[in-house]
């Protein structure tokens, strides 16, 4: 029985429409999952030295210790957006001549072998190896490695319980800022309470006991849950969401436009991939935090247009990559309706401009960082509007690749093929290359002068590029409903 | 009303449809059966232009399907869900097709009105989004939309498939209505013998893409049909 699982296990990996992508996607994935490996492992085997560094006269594992908390908490939060139990996959199952108790024993062990519990593997491996090259006793560092691994088994089960609930996440994000913020400002301090309880499982080898029982604890809590629940109205019952309907009257002043409006906000609204596209474009308003602060990126102008074409434009990348992709689901039946194409498009471009402005209204309060930010802020969002909005439409008629609206966002490369590293070129690189040019050969004010003009010209332009793009779309329709059609592309 | 030409449609070395020659005059009701990969959907794929044909073409009510889109605003199809929005409610699915059809939300209502037997209930005002609907539910959406705006040719891929008893009998009713008008061309293709012989004053039998039998609708026709299909 436990051998048919694995064979199953194997080809549902194998097998799966992700891995039947093309090469160069798989290539693609496969390095940046080497990346995220490598960069942890990096940051595991560097940790000793880095905690070293931070506090010389206290031991790097005791110093550790006392952040494993909020490890602990992050993972959590992070779990509970990325991480889901499959269960829909047993379905079959169901009705064959396996016991329910095997069935579950399965789902749950499979989970063991997420790619989450490897993370903490890999990041705290490295450092277990240089503790015990630098004395550490090899037994002590060996049996916390394991109860680290327990911890995030730990997060791995109580997650699927807690899964459901968002509650459970208000819970998690108010513990992880109450904590914080009783260390700031120094009313109780967090690292003191539980930095010690998490070095005994290093200092003490037997209270591994202890992540190990609250382990086996959540286990059967989750056997049990899945046992009631393991039925077709049950657990395995599709959510189906109490629908709302909009009426959205207020797009009507957009005349022959606003039906394609109101599709197009319901579609951005009511599903899961192109929702969380939309919290994720409004956080990266914070990108420029990270650059802005360090005195390395303050005279590198190259970086500012990057910043400032990425933040004002990161709705018009996220979500004009894939049009006409997102109504792929649908594409056949557009297309054999009366629908003027250009009007379709023009309500795309419509949204995106919005996202643009108001992306850039957000950037305003980085003028904080000097004036010539701002300035290049301003520039790349006029340059956004003008030159990236037309750009990005017109690589959109060669996205031939299906999407499933309903999937989860993160890891998802559905739809996802060489167009979309193509266009970054002519959407980021053009202007970044363009301004430094002119920025050293010539002026800052020039260089921000022929960002703003190239944007108004090709805003002046706007309706003729519109065309040349709407005929380009028309010419490739049977290409993209061939392609949208492929469910597994 | 729809002419078709030397049509064939290949993939490779596979020709999938193969028509010389089929004349489908205003206001019929036309039946379309043959065994699964027989081409009946390629066919209406090609009608609309869905598909680009290898050979030859379709002309509907003399517009030429891949080289204008004038037959767009007198014809409407239901082929299968992926013609529907998931994420609108039927409602808002309506009045989408509506608006793209030139009609108002008060005529997409008087319409639906007229239906309020056939969705039984079960579509209007359900607070469900179209993907959550049953599948026999999705397609009572589908073939209604398809209704909206007074089209002169109505394309129906197996209508009749996923539909309980008392639904079946109701779409026959209106379909029946339908090609009464003069006006209305019905293309209809299904599974079921008995549905379209009662449905359709012509069946076309394609096998392998190609017509083998073209049948006015008599009592006979149901035996024929069988006796063909049974060999």
């Amino acid at each position: 029985m436990f051998k048919q699982f694995i064979t199953l296990q194997w080809k549902s990996f194998f097998r799966s429409a992700s891995f039947g992508k093309s090469v160069g996607i798989k290539i693609f994935m496969v390095l940046m999952g080497l990346y995220l490996l490598v960069s942890l492992g990096a940051l595991g085997g560097t940790l000793y030295f880095i905690l070293r560094k931070l506090a010389p006269t206290d031991g790097p594992m005791w110093v550790l210790s006392q952040f494993l908390v909020y490890w602990v908490l992050g993972e959590l939060f992070f779990r509970y957006f990325m991480q889901k139990l499959p269960v829909m996959d047993i379905k079959p199952l169901l009705i064959n001549n396996i016991p329910k108790s095997k069935i579950i024993n399965y789902i749950l062990g499979k989970s063991v072998f997420s790619g989450f519990n490897l993370l903490t593997l890999v990041t705290f491996s490295p450092f277990a190896i240089v503790l015990v090259v630098n004395g550490y006793p090899v037994w002590n560092v060996l049996v916390w490695l394991l109860a680290m691994l327990g911890i995030a088994l730990c997060a791995n089960f109580l997650n699927f319980l807690i899964n459901k609930s968002d509650i459970a996440l208000g819970i998690i994000i108010s513990v992880l800022v109450l904590f914080w913020g009783l260390e700031y400002f120094e009313i109780v301090s967090i690292q003191q309470i539980f930095g010690p309880i998490f070095h005994a499982l290093y200092a003490y080898p037997a209270t591994i006991f202890v992540p190990l029982a609250i382990l086996g604890v959540l286990y059967f809590l989750n056997f049990r849950y899945l046992k009631d629940v393991l039925y077709l109205d049950g657990a395995l019952k599709g959510k189906a969401k109490e629908a709302k309907t909009a009426d959205l009257a207020w797009t009507q002043r957009f005349g022959e436009m606003a039906p394609f409006l109101q599709l197009d906000l319901k579609l951005i609204w009511r599903n899961k991939r192109t929702k969380t596209q939309v919290w994720i474009s409004l956080l990266f308003v914070f990108y420029g935090l990270i650059f802005y602060t360090q005195e390395i990126y303050a005279n590198m102008v190259g970086m500012h247009v990057f910043l400032g074409i990425f933040m004002t434009g990161i709705f018009l990348a996220n979500f004009g990559q894939f049009i006409p992709a997102w109504d792929s689901a649908y594409y056949g039946m557009m297309m054999s309706q009366n629908i003027p194409l250009r009007k379709y498009l023009e309500s795309k471009a419509l949204l995106i401009t919005v996202s643009v402005v108001v992306m850039f209204l957000l950037t305003i309060p980085y003028v904080y960082f000097g004036w010539k930010v701002f300035a290049v802020n301003t520039a790349c969002a006029i340059y956004n509007l003008g030159v990236n909005i037309p750009v990005i439409l017109y690589f959109g008629s060669f996205n031939k690749k299906r999407i499933e609206l309903d999937q989860s966002p993160f890891g998802n490369m559905q739809g996802t093929s060489a167009v979309q590293f193509l266009v970054m070129l002519p959407v980021l690189g053009a202007p970044i290359i363009l301004f430094s040019l002119l920025n050293w050969l010539v002026s800052f004010e020039i260089a921000i002068s022929v960002l703003v003009g190239l944007g108004i010209f090709g805003y002046a332009f706007k309706s003729k590029l519109l065309d040349f793009v709407t005929q380009q779309y028309a010419n490739k329709k049977h290409v993209m409903l061939r392609g949208f059609q492929q469910k597994n592309g | 009303m729809i002419g078709i030409e030397n049509l064939s449609k290949k993939y490779g070395a596979n020709t999938v449809l193969n028509i010389a020659s089929l004349e489908i005059p205003k206001g019929q009701s036309f039946g379309l059966v043959g065994n699964n990969g027989a081409g009946k959907t390629t066919l209406f794929s090609l009608l609309l232009d869905l598909i680009p044909p290898t050979t030859g073409h379709i002309e509907n009510n003399e517009v030429q399907v891949n080289k204008s889109e004038a037959w767009k605003p007198f014809t409407a199809a239901f082929i299968d869900e992926s013609f529907l929005v998931g994420y609108l409610t039927p409602e808002e699915y309506f009045y989408f097709i509506g608006e793209l059809r030139g009609r108002n939300k008060a005529d997409v209502d008087a319409l639906l009105a007229q239906f309020e037997d056939f969705f039984h209930g079960e579509i209007l005002g359900q607070k469900k989004y179209l993907r959550d609907l049953s599948k026999g539910n999705q397609k009572k959406a589908g073939i209604v939309a398809s209704f909206i705006g007074n089209p002169e040719v109505v394309i129906l891929d197996e209508p009749f498939a996923n539909l309980d008893p008392t639904t079946q009998i109701r779409l026959k009713a209106i379909i029946k209505e339908l090609a009464a008008e003069e006006a209305v061309t019905v293309l209809v293709s299904s599974h079921d013998l008995m549905h379209v012989t009662e449905v359709c004053e012509r069946i076309v039998v394609l096998e392998k893409g190609k017509i083998v039998k073209d049948i006015e609708t008599s009592e006979k026709t149901l035996k024929e049909l069988e006796a063909f299909f049974a060999s």
